[in-house]
């Protein structure tokens, strides 16, 4: 006992000799890291714990002082809202399978071909995410619209006449894929440019066909940055709200839609934060996942690492 | 068919998908601009009579200064807070070693998955339970929720290729640890800051799901645009908008240039 007490204030004066003066403080990353901290704590953390109080409150209160209920997750289950759910999930599985597919030749093309094009198109596809989504939407509803660009053109110049597809269901599915593009694209640039030439070159040499070496070479070492992609997009989709609004009509209600309409028409709070939970308990369930399992210092690192590989 | 033909076959039709993607992208701005300068009251296509009198109105228009303003103000103050939270935000992430940052990495980064409206919707009732009434500002802390991750993330970018020696060796020569951020490490992160800011500016001038919840009586110009969109459609709508993704085009452009301009000093 006396020896480890010993030890405990010898400790100190040793430290003070051998380490500099600025390691004793708090450790600087800390204490970087603490601003935002805070701030996350305050406008991020919060507001979420106030979403999960007033889920636990009786319906349409707007305080948190009541009793605590489970009956707006009852009522989310004995209602029609897993609907919504159901439908939201199937339009994000839809649009991540889509992404997929459309994404895969353009990421293959700009982790292999392109060379130093592949600068120039990384930054022509990121622009338009610098533009208002609501008016990249817009620009979908003139285009889509009857009598617009696409349909007005078609009978102008041609003489079709044409059915628009606008507040449909492929609307929606075409606004996830236009916005969520890059989303899926760039992880998948990160996986493709991880296939070392060596291994196709060594599959092909054997023998191996275009689809096989696809198969059993290319899409598995690709795998982490297509999961990726995926994940992201399709929680950004699920969660999605202006799709919906502007290209769906009322053709299908969004969960996100479900949730506005409690907040604001309803004046439902409990309904609507205990609809939030079950939306943020899914997506965050997924994203913790996606960020656990991969290694953010060696992905984001590897811009200095110099020239792909 | 060659093995090298084929290779050139599939090349052509990978090109020709990347050239219709871009097509893709581009096609629903184009499409706005091209609405802006029709004269009629309602957009039809083929445009039966150009004309830049929209421009004219939106120029004039009170309500169009108000909304620029607004969202002028917003922008430009989360860029400034956002850049200076993600500075040291980016030394926790990339820079140095401590104990908690893995699960700072990650906390940090969540709130960029999250959905957006129902961010706003959360915050909304959070400034509402602490009695807070919502206008421009309390939209400022909204957009910084979202817009301070992507910061950190585009700021620790630069910061992973920091060489710590650098730092070390200021200490050694007597440097405070202020002056040694001030002097050293400050510069060296420099362009990612302004990239940064850039970013802040752009996603906050364009930001529509955060701002819808959380601008109280205060209107951005994404939220008007949107009002419109649904009902009470003007041409102005398509003028505003082609006139805010050019004012966006023109920043990113200045950012961009000086970007380069000072990544070539840096190099000297």
């Amino acid at each position: 006992m006396s020896s480890a007490s010993d030890t405990m204030t010898a400790q100190p004066t040793i430290a003070t000799q051998k380490i500099p003066r600025r390691r004793r403080l708090v450790s600087p990353g800390l204490l970087a890291a603490l601003p935002v901290i805070i701030f996350l704590c305050v406008a991020f953390a919060a507001p979420l714990l106030a979403v999960l109080g007033y889920s636990f409150m009786p319906e349409k209160t707007f305080e948190l002082t009541q009793a605590p209920t489970l009956e707006n997750y009852l009522a989310i289950f004995s209602n029609s809202y897993y609907l919504s759910f159901t439908k939201s999930l199937g339009l994000a599985l839809t649009t991540v399978v889509l992404l997929l597919v459309i994404s895969w030749p353009i990421a293959y093309g700009m982790a292999k071909i392109f060379g130093r094009w592949a600068n120039f198109l990384t930054l022509a596809i990121i622009i338009p995410l610098f533009v208002s989504e609501n008016i990249r939407l817009f620009g979908w509803v003139l285009f889509l619209i009857k009598g617009g660009v696409m349909l007005g053109g078609l009978k102008a110049w041609f003489g079709i006449d044409g059915e628009s597809m606008l507040y449909e269901v492929p609307a929606i599915v075409l606004g996830l894929v236009y916005v969520y593009l890059p989303f899926a694209l760039f992880p998948m640039v990160l996986g493709v440019s991880m296939v070392p030439r060596e291994v196709t070159e060594a599959a092909f040499d054997m023998g191996a066909s275009r689809w096989q070496v696809f198969r059993e070479v290319e899409l598995p070492l690709a795998m982490p940055g297509i999961l990726i992609g995926g994940l992201l997009t399709f929680i950004l989709s699920l969660g999605s709200l202006a799709e919906s609004k502007i290209l769906g009509g009322q053709a299908v209600i969004m969960i996100a839609d479900e949730i506005e309409t409690a907040f604001t028409f309803g004046q439902n709070w409990p309904l609507g934060s205990a609809l939030s939970m079950l939306l943020i308990l899914f997506s965050g369930t997924l994203v913790l996942t996606l960020l656990n399992w991969i290694d953010l210092d060696k992905i984001l690192g590897r811009g200095k690492g110099g020239n792909g590989d | 068919m060659t093995e090298r033909q084929k290779k050139r076959v599939t090349h052509g039709l990978i090109i020709t998908w990347t050239g219709a993607l871009l097509v893709f992208l581009y096609l629903p701005i184009l499409c706005v601009v091209l609405a802006s300068f029709s004269k009629a009251r309602y957009f039809r296509f083929p445009i039966p009579r150009y004309d830049s009198g929209w421009y004219e109105k939106a120029f004039e228009s009170l309500t169009v200064r108000d909304l620029v303003s607004t969202s002028l103000s917003i922008a430009l103050l989360v860029a400034l807070v956002s850049v200076v939270l993600a500075f040291f935000g980016a030394l926790a992430f990339a820079r140095f070693d401590w104990r908690g940052r893995r699960i700072y990495q990650r906390l940090v980064l969540l709130p960029i998955f999250f959905p957006q409206a129902v961010l706003g919707l959360a915050l909304l009732i959070w400034f509402s339970t602490v009695g807070i009434i919502p206008d421009w500002r309390t939209a400022v802390i909204a957009h910084l929720v979202w817009i301070v991750p992507i910061v950190t993330l585009v700021i620790s970018i630069q910061a992973y290729s920091f060489d710590p020696a650098l730092e070390e060796a200021a200490f050694d020569l007597g440097a405070t640890r202020w002056q040694t951020l001030k002097e050293v490490t400050l510069p060296v992160l420099w362009p990612g800051v302004v990239s940064g800011a850039l970013f802040a500016f752009l996603l906050s001038w364009g930001n529509f799901p955060l701002s819808l919840f959380t601008t109280g009586a205060d209107q951005t110009v994404p939220e008007w645009l949107y009002a419109k969109m649904v009902s009470g459609y003007t041409p102005l709508v398509p003028t505003l908008g082609a006139l805010t993704t050019a004012s966006a085009a023109v920043v990113l452009l200045v950012g961009y240039l000086s970007w380069v301009f000072m990544r070539r000093a840096q190099g000297r």
